[in-house]
């Protein structure tokens, strides 16, 4: 038997709760502290946990680095891309108000969904640092 | 949804100019073979071009500046991007330099990089445009800090990818300083947010005369001007803060030295312009800091020992980036001697180096390609070999010393005009002597690969292939076109300077 069991079991029962506040913090950052940059570092922190608990081999299974290297463009380009949309609809870069019906909701839904390339670039940066050092001297 | 024409584009150009590289480098990094990268880079480099001379004309036309609002929030409290006649003339000079170095770039970097990281490459290549387009069209301070680090960021990694090892010492040493010249100018950014409420430039040139008059602040002011000139100098290679410059250019892989010579000083010195004349006003620093004099001699230096250093060196590319420091000194003095001829031949100069510099890096670019090398010893006799490589090289070297009859010799035609108009005659002086050595230093590479014997490496050379002596010969003969028909550089640059002492009075 192996004496981590405490470290094991324990790590399963938080990391899905690591996850929730992630988004918690994610889709609250538009109304109180949070938003995308710590949701991302959280979130990917629950990789991390999850890496050192239950080794690396098995957080590539869950993370695969070609995933997480393609993260991190494409959260930027979430967010440039809600740029040119808005563009797209006849306003200036990053200018949300054609997202909705009016000014508030679209500024809302606008400010959401450039949070979540926030996110998104955010995890996988962190990820992909994780990685690139615990994969020193390996091979 | 509106049509996709250029009527509807028209208005969102200042930022198109941004995006679409930023975009570019995304989709690049998603392609994993180094010709798509290739291909999709090469593609992008060509559409700025296009828009910057849109937003060029339309400013000469005008005569007012372009404003785009972000999110279409206005000024002080929003980002908003500025093209002047000042920046649409440099944004043009940095997309063009941009994009003729292009087609070149696919042979060279595939010979210098392996192929998992050519697709980098191209990304960290166009990364870097971005940041030097978004440094010349931001109107804000805290913006260009940021295009400032994303061009910086983008370059370390440009430098590193060199072949050599100690690129990745060079890219370190320059990480450090670069750094520290990122630090002070955001320091001194920070200074003049704290006096002024707002981080605009317009909005802080509007605010700064009565705070500065306020005894309380005024050494602020003066404290953030200083972080601010040491800062931005580091960025430019000014001569004391240059010594990560040589390392750099020497080890890049060649079309990244090619790119850099040709644009990453130039929009640091654009932003020295665009804070000491817009921002502070050249008034404020004569008045409070002996900020030209020290400029000038530092130009001098510059001129001076950097192309003492070109002369002695027997590595080609470090050779030119020594000249590289040199040139800078001649822009900084006209910028430091600041009046109209002085400043037009500090801003031609700049479009006029960068088309020198960028044709003698890419002539080095194909020798490296051909024999593996750019040492003076294993160059000897490669003219015989390559002449249409070195031809061009030679004529973009003619055009570097200044000679009547080239680019080079226009800007400091000027210079010495600004000298004169200045009352110092002993800088007009000074400019032929300098230039003198660098018809040493040209001279002396010259000397090597014509009239010596081939080298082991340069009996089997061939010629270099037609996709590399396009772009160079293309610059070669901006280098001739550019010292007769001076519509492009020095009319610009006088309506530039126009309005940049405008702004002062």
């Amino acid at each position: 038997m192996r004496l981590d069991l405490i470290l094991r079991v324990g790590a399963k029962l938080i990391l899905p709760f690591i996850l929730l506040f992630a988004l918690y913090v994610q889709f609250h950052g538009d109304y109180g502290p949070g938003g995308g940059f710590q949701a991302g570092v959280i979130s990917a922190g629950m990789v991390i946990l999850f890496a050192i608990i239950f080794g690396v081999r098995a957080a590539k299974h869950v993370a695969p680095p070609r995933v997480v290297e393609m993260m991190v463009p494409g959260g930027v380009l979430i967010f440039a891309g809600t740029g040119v949309v808005s563009m797209l609809l006849g306003y200036n870069f990053l200018d949300y108000t054609g997202f909705a019906h009016e000014f508030l909701h679209a500024h809302e839904w606008g400010i959401l969904i450039v949070e979540i390339g926030v996110l998104v670039t955010v995890c996988g940066t962190m990820i992909a640092m994780f990685y690139a050092f615990v994969e020193r001297g390996r091979t | 949804m509106s049509s996709l024409s250029w009527g509807t584009a028209e208005p969102h150009l200042p930022i198109l100019l941004v995006v679409v590289p930023l975009f570019g480098a995304l989709l690049v990094t998603f392609l994993r073979r180094g010709i798509l990268a290739w291909a999709l880079t090469l593609a992008v480099t060509f559409v700025l071009p296009l828009i910057a001379i849109s937003l060029l004309a339309k400013v000469l036309q005008t005569g007012q500046p372009i404003i785009y609002e972000i999110g279409n929030w206005p000024a002080p409290i929003g980002i908003v991007y500025k093209v002047d006649q000042l920046a649409a003339y440099v944004l043009c000079v940095i997309s063009m330099i941009g994009a003729v170095i292009m087609p070149f770039a696919r042979r060279s970097i595939a010979a210098e990089i392996q192929e998992p990281a050519q697709s980098w490459y191209y990304a960290m290549y166009l990364l870097c445009l971005t940041g030097l387009l978004g440094i010349v069209i931001t109107g804000d301070a805290f913006n260009a800090f940021v295009f400032l680090e994303i061009s910086s960021l983008a370059t370390y990694v440009l430098i590193a990818l060199g072949r050599h090892r100690r690129a990745l010492l060079s890219a370190y040493q320059y990480l450090i300083m670069g750094t520290i010249g990122a630090t002070l100018y955001i320091i001194g950014v920070g200074l003049l947010y704290v006096v002024t409420g707002t981080l605009n430039f317009d909005d802080i040139a509007t605010r700064l005369g009565p705070a500065i008059a306020d005894p309380g602040y005024r050494n602020a002011v003066l404290t953030a001007l200083g972080f601010i000139f040491v800062g931005v100098s580091l960025k430019l290679a000014l001569f004391p803060m240059h010594v990560w410059l040589p390392n750099a250019y020497a080890y890049a892989p060649s079309v990244a030295t090619a790119f850099l010579a040709g644009t990453a000083t130039k929009a640091a010195i654009y932003l020295f312009i665009r804070v000491i004349f817009s921002v502070f006003g050249i008034a404020l620093a004569i008045d409070s800091l002996p900020i030209p004099l020290v400029l000038i001699i530092l130009s001098i230096a510059a001129m001076f020992l950097a192309s003492f250093s070109a002369v002695f060196e027997e590595n080609a590319k470090r050779m030119l980036a020594y000249s590289s420091i040199a040139q800078v000194g001649y822009i900084m003095l006209g910028i430091a001697l600041a009046n109209e001829a002085s400043l037009t031949g500090s801003l031609a100069h700049i479009a006029n180096h960068a088309v020198m510099k960028t044709a003698l890096f890419l002539a080095l670019g194909a020798v490296f390609y051909r024999i593996g090398s750019v040492m003076y010893d294993d160059m000897a006799g490669i003219g015989r070999k390559m002449p249409l490589t070195m031809g061009a090289f030679a004529v973009a070297g003619i055009g570097l010393m200044g000679t009547p009859g080239t680019a080079g010799f226009i800007s400091k035609w000027y210079l010495g005009i600004g000298a004169i108009d200045a009352g110092h005659y002993s800088i007009v002086f000074m400019i032929v002597a300098s230039s003198l050595i660098s018809v040493i230093y040209i001279g002396r590479i010259t000397e090597v690969v014509w009239f010596r014997a081939p080298s082991e490496s340069a009996k089997t050379a061939k010629e270099a292939p037609l996709s590399m002596l396009i772009p160079l010969w293309l610059l070669a003969g901006a280098t001739v076109y550019l010292g007769f028909d001076t519509q492009a550089t020095v009319d610009v640059s006088a309506k530039a300077a126009e309005v940049l002492l405008g702004g002062i009075r």
